[in-house]
């Protein structure tokens, strides 16, 4: 008989089940009626021959169980484990509902931060072959990942022999000319070969052509594809149509693919051609370079630092100090944030583990209260295999269940933690936009709904001996089997406790690194700063006197603004980077062309009352500090500690490094004002009057009286009305500026997601321990009662209880404290200011899990201390 | 006296070759393999319903209500050609393995 003939049949028989039941019923009693009359016909009594023909017959119930397998689908079976599982559950819909809800938290969390990861460090960057992409930085005393000049870029491109092609790109601020005047627009500008380099192709128009960035040939830009829909509707005819950008016109020659981003420049929506300059000394370009084939890393990167030695030694005066660095690109985008996501992961799979945990030890519980149960099955002829598969089915559907809510939730969470990300952070990590539940993250949910059904399955698979079955249906399941759980259970607790005080520590160390961070000395008073940043156009503000004016009427017009305490106007604002660097000298020191780099900022006469800092010594700049005043300069104590040790800098003079470069007093010592980003070190900088090195860009701040967010639609007004065709935008508070600055929000961010699992765990783990204790209260509430009937005081039941549950506590937060040590160090590079053994942070860790567990365990302590002997005796 | 069980996989063989000689419902065949084994093989009936809903699967019997003459209903089992050829199969290989099984325990020690 072939196969497709019997599954036909089986199908038949499928839709017949009742039938077939009445049917083999109806046999069956035939066959006992007959084996009844035979035994009647030989002599028997009808009422003997009636048991004795039941009893030759045996188990009805078998049978039909045994024709029935016999002739059904292989799944079915698992159907009806499944029906019984539900029925199961529906009587004991909390139990159900907490499992199900804990699953589904622990595997949200789970699988919302893996897709996170995933975006940003597994899904490959969008370029060809990305793993050979390296980025060259120029390194000088400063730091290492500083600008190149132009020319060094021609230099590194000509004499280096590892690249396949070198290229450069700068991230450009421009100004694009529009009917309502300038505005502000994100771009880039980059070398002819820099997208053939990444591997990219414009899927609209044409790349830039070799030699297109040479002096003569006409400006070109290229699009991003979402400036291509915003700013032109998706027109093809945006080809060959001409944007002012800086003043010059850029013919627009492509649209970059959909998926094209490049963290490093975003936000970019033009991505124009660079242009050469001669100058050795001006730094702001990146370069992006492919590795030859088959030329490692350390190689290549021994080549360019050799090409640079070699012209810091032709160029001893522009480029001394000017050495070569390169990091892989991947590491320049991802680096950052790599280690707190995996932090964070790993902070997710601890609250899945003990969500796990949690389920399994409920699972145990319930595997108690039903060792009867499995033992009239087993008695009724459930083979231990089908037994073993009940477990199986349930805590696989349990899993299933869970992780499916898990998972639509992860959905959710996922896009809510995207939301939370600023907008600034979310332009500089283009990965992101990549999150979703792409195949491999779902690949990833469905092996930790595998794993947590398979230890849902198999923990109370261990804990049920089927030897035990039998024993189970004559003692009612007591004794001996409660004890044994007891200690499986309580390890249970104790990795839960353990593993609680884990991520609380963590939250704790990196609640207590945020903290420090947002009380770091600025050298500033934050609050109450309102700023914006202006661009003017360069063709109608061409003279100093020019831009001077306009500063002068902005400053004035907006100190009479009511609500207004002072303005004022720097060129740079505090808690951004150290860019914006100028080398210098002392006069009437010996000079061999070190770059003494620091940054220098141009700002306005009231630019530090506004922001109230220190005044060290010597005094702030004055009106008389003009264009026709003697040249002054104002220093913040790092430098003065670094260039002047143990004199007082103020009277010494300064010059920039050109031979012509007039001399500078140094008038004023100031306290250090943050340039740099929260957690970097204070760096020595200058200050000098704006009005004698005017610019017709600059940054406009206020100190206000009231609400400094309510006061920007003023400020802006108040501009517009000076000059409407100025750009002004990135209109913003001080203090939003330093929550929103990129350091902070990695901080917060991960202070604030560790300390969710955190709390989610110590609920997770007290609500453990309640079970444990609960459970093992109503295992003893005999052996209570025979105390109390003997005697024994209400608080020795107490203490009794409250020991066990204070054993179990401090066994879990020994462990936790010794594993939280090594965790705290695996994730220093995310702490600030605060150490991963730091001794608060643990003692208060430990004593609020003490405390907790210990509340949790008062519950059922003193359910057993009002247990009344007579009932407990009663009781069984 | 306890009674030897049925060899295993032998019990498909005893039904298919007892309908061979006439349609019989399940307690005839428990009976009537009884009888020609002259009370020495007993068929369960924890076996023997399972099994026929086995047979009646692989097609190798056919199943129908009739009255027996006693006037009750009674599911009667038919031998289908398809069974037939299948009790052949089984009869050879059961002969084959008998033989085989006759040589090793005739070998003199």
């Amino acid at each position: 008989m072939n196969p497709f003939s019997i599954f036909l049949r089986k199908l038949s028989l499928l839709f017949r089940r009742n039938r077939f039941r009445t049917e083999l019923d109806e046999e069956m009693a035939f066959h006992r009626a007959q084996s009844e009359r035979e035994l009647v016909v030989s002599g028997l009594s009808s009422e003997k021959a009636h048991s004795t023909a039941a009893h030759q017959f045996g188990n009805t119930t078998q049978i039909l169980e045994q024709s029935h397998n016999n002739i059904a689908f292989r799944w079915e079976t698992v159907v009806q484990d499944l029906r019984f599982t539900l029925r199961q559950l529906r009587k004991n819909p909390g139990f159900a509902a907490t499992a199900i809800l804990i699953i589904a938290l622990g595997i949200a969390s789970s699988v919302a931060i893996f897709a996170f990861v995933d975006a940003a460090l597994i899904q490959p960057l969008p370029y060809q072959n990305p793993a050979r992409l390296v980025q060259l930085f120029e390194s000088i005393p400063l730091g290492p990942r500083f600008h190149l000049s132009y020319p060094d870029y021609l230099d590194w491109k000509r004499d280096n022999k590892v690249f396949q092609s070198l290229n450069v790109f700068e991230p450009f601020g421009f100004m694009m000319k529009t009917p309502d005047g300038l505005r502000q627009t994100d771009g880039a500008r980059v070398s002819d070969g820099f997208f053939r380099t990444l591997g990219v192709t414009p899927i609209l128009g044409r790349d830039f052509y070799y030699g297109e960035d040479r002096p003569e040939a006409p400006r070109t830009t290229l699009l991003t594809y979402a400036a291509w829909q915003k700013r032109y509707g998706g027109s093809p005819n945006v080809l060959g149509q001409t944007v002012v950008l800086d003043g010059d016109p850029y013919v627009i020659v492509g649209v970059l693919p959909r998926d094209f981003s490049f963290a490093p420049a975003e936000p970019a929506d033009f991505w124009a051609i660079l242009k050469p300059s001669s100058c050795r000394g001006c730094h702001g370009l990146f370069g992006v370079a492919r590795l030859k084939d088959g030329v490692s890393f350390s190689a290549a990167f021994a080549d360019i630092e050799a090409v640079a030695q070699q012209l810091e030694r032709q160029y001893p005066d522009s480029n001394r100090d000017q050495r070569a660095f390169m990091l892989p690109l991947t590491d320049v985008i991802v680096g950052d944030i790599r280690p707190i996501l995996l932090t964070v992961l790993i902070g997710a799979g601890l609250l899945l583990l003990i969500a796990c945990v949690n389920v399994a030890s409920l699972l145990l519980v319930r595997t108690e209260s039903r060792r009867r149960e499995m033992a009239v099955r087993g008695a009724l002829g459930a083979s231990p295999r089908r037994l073993v598969r009940q477990f199986i089915t349930e805590g696989m559907l349990l899993a299933c269940v869970g992780s499916a809510l898990g998972i639509a939730c992860a959905e959710k969470s996922m896009r809510l933690l995207a939301t939370l990300i600023p907008k600034d952070m979310m332009a500089a990590m283009p990965f992101l936009h990549n999150l979703g539940l792409n195949a491999r993250v779902l690949a990833f949910a469905v092996l930790l709904a595998v794993f947590a059904g398979a230890l849902f399955a198999f923990t109370p698979i261990l804990r049920m001996r089927f030897s035990e079955i039998r024993e189970g249906l004559s003692e009612g399941g007591r004794g001996a089997a409660g004890i044994v759980w007891r200690h499986f259970g309580s390890r249970l607790v104790v990795i839960e406790l353990a593993t609680a005080m884990v991520l609380l520590t963590s939250a704790g160390l990196l609640g207590k690194s945020f903290y420090r961070l947002l009380h770091v000395d600025i050298g500033l008073e934050p609050d109450h700063i309102a700023t914006v940043h202006i661009n003017a156009q360069p063709e109608k503000y061409n003279k100093d006197e020019k831009q001077v004016a306009l500063a002068r009427e902005i400053v004035s017009s907006l100190a009479q603004l009511p609500g207004v305490k002072s303005a004022a106007i720097t060129t740079k604002l505090p808690i951004e980077d150290a860019d914006g660097t100028t080398g210098f000298r002392v006069v009437g020191r010996p000079y061999h062309g070190e770059h003494n780099e620091v940054p220098i900022r141009f700002v306005s006469t009231g630019y530090m009352t506004t922001l109230r800092t220190t005044l060290v010594s010597g005094r702030y700049f004055a009106d008389a500090d003009n264009v026709s005043g003697a040249k002054v300069v104002i220093v913040n104590q790092a430098l003065a500690k670094q260039y002047f040790p143990g004199e007082n800098p103020v009277g010494k003079q300064i010059t920039f490094g050109g031979p012509k470069d007039p001399a500078m007093s140094i008038v004023g010592l100031i306290n250090d004002i943050q340039e740099g980003q929260l957690d970097a070190a204070p760096r020595g900088a200058m200050y000098l009057p704006f009005v004698q090195n005017p610019s017709s860009s600059f940054v406009v701040l206020v100190r206000t009286v009231q609400d400094e967010r309510a006061m920007l639609p003023a400020v802006e007004a108040a501009l517009q009305s000076i000059d409407s065709g100025m750009a002004i935008y990135n209109p913003m508070t001080m203090d939003e500026k330093i929550h929103d600055a990129p350091s902070t929000y990695l901080h917060r961010s991960s202070a604030w997601i560790v300390g969710g699992f955190a709390v989610t765990a110590l609920l997770l783990g007290v609500v453990g321990l309640y079970g444990v204790i609960a459970y093992s209260v109503s295992q003893r509430t005999r052996e209570i009662g025979v105390r109390m009937a003997m005697g024994a005081e209400r608080r020795t039941v107490y203490r009794m209880v409250l020991a066990e549950a204070g054993q179990l506590i401090v066994i879990g937060v020994a462990f936790g404290l010794v594993i939280s040590v090594p965790a705290g160090l695996l994730m220093r590079n995310l702490l600030f200011g605060v150490r991963a053994w730091d001794a608060p942070t643990l003692a208060a860790v430990a004593a609020v899990l003490a405390l907790a567990s210990l509340l949790a365990s008062f519950l059922p302590a003193r359910r057993a201390a009002s247990v009344s002997p007579a009932e407990a005796l009663r009781a069984e | 006296m306890k009674k030897p069980d049925l060899l295993p996989g032998t019990l498909d063989m005893l039904i298919l070759k007892t309908l061979t000689r006439a349609p019989l419902h399940g307690y005839g065949i428990a009976q009537s393999i009884k009888r020609f084994s002259d009370d020495v093989l007993t068929v369960e009936e924890g076996s023997l319903y399972p099994a026929l809903q086995r047979l009646l699967l692989q097609g190798w019997v056919k199943a129908e209500w009739k009255m027996t003459e006693t006037n009750r209903r009674a599911r009667f089992y038919t031998l289908t050609a398809a069974g037939r050829k299948q009790l052949g199969l089984e009869v050879t290989q059961f002969e084959q393995m008998i033989t085989a099984i006759g040589r090793v325990l005739s070998e003199p020690a």
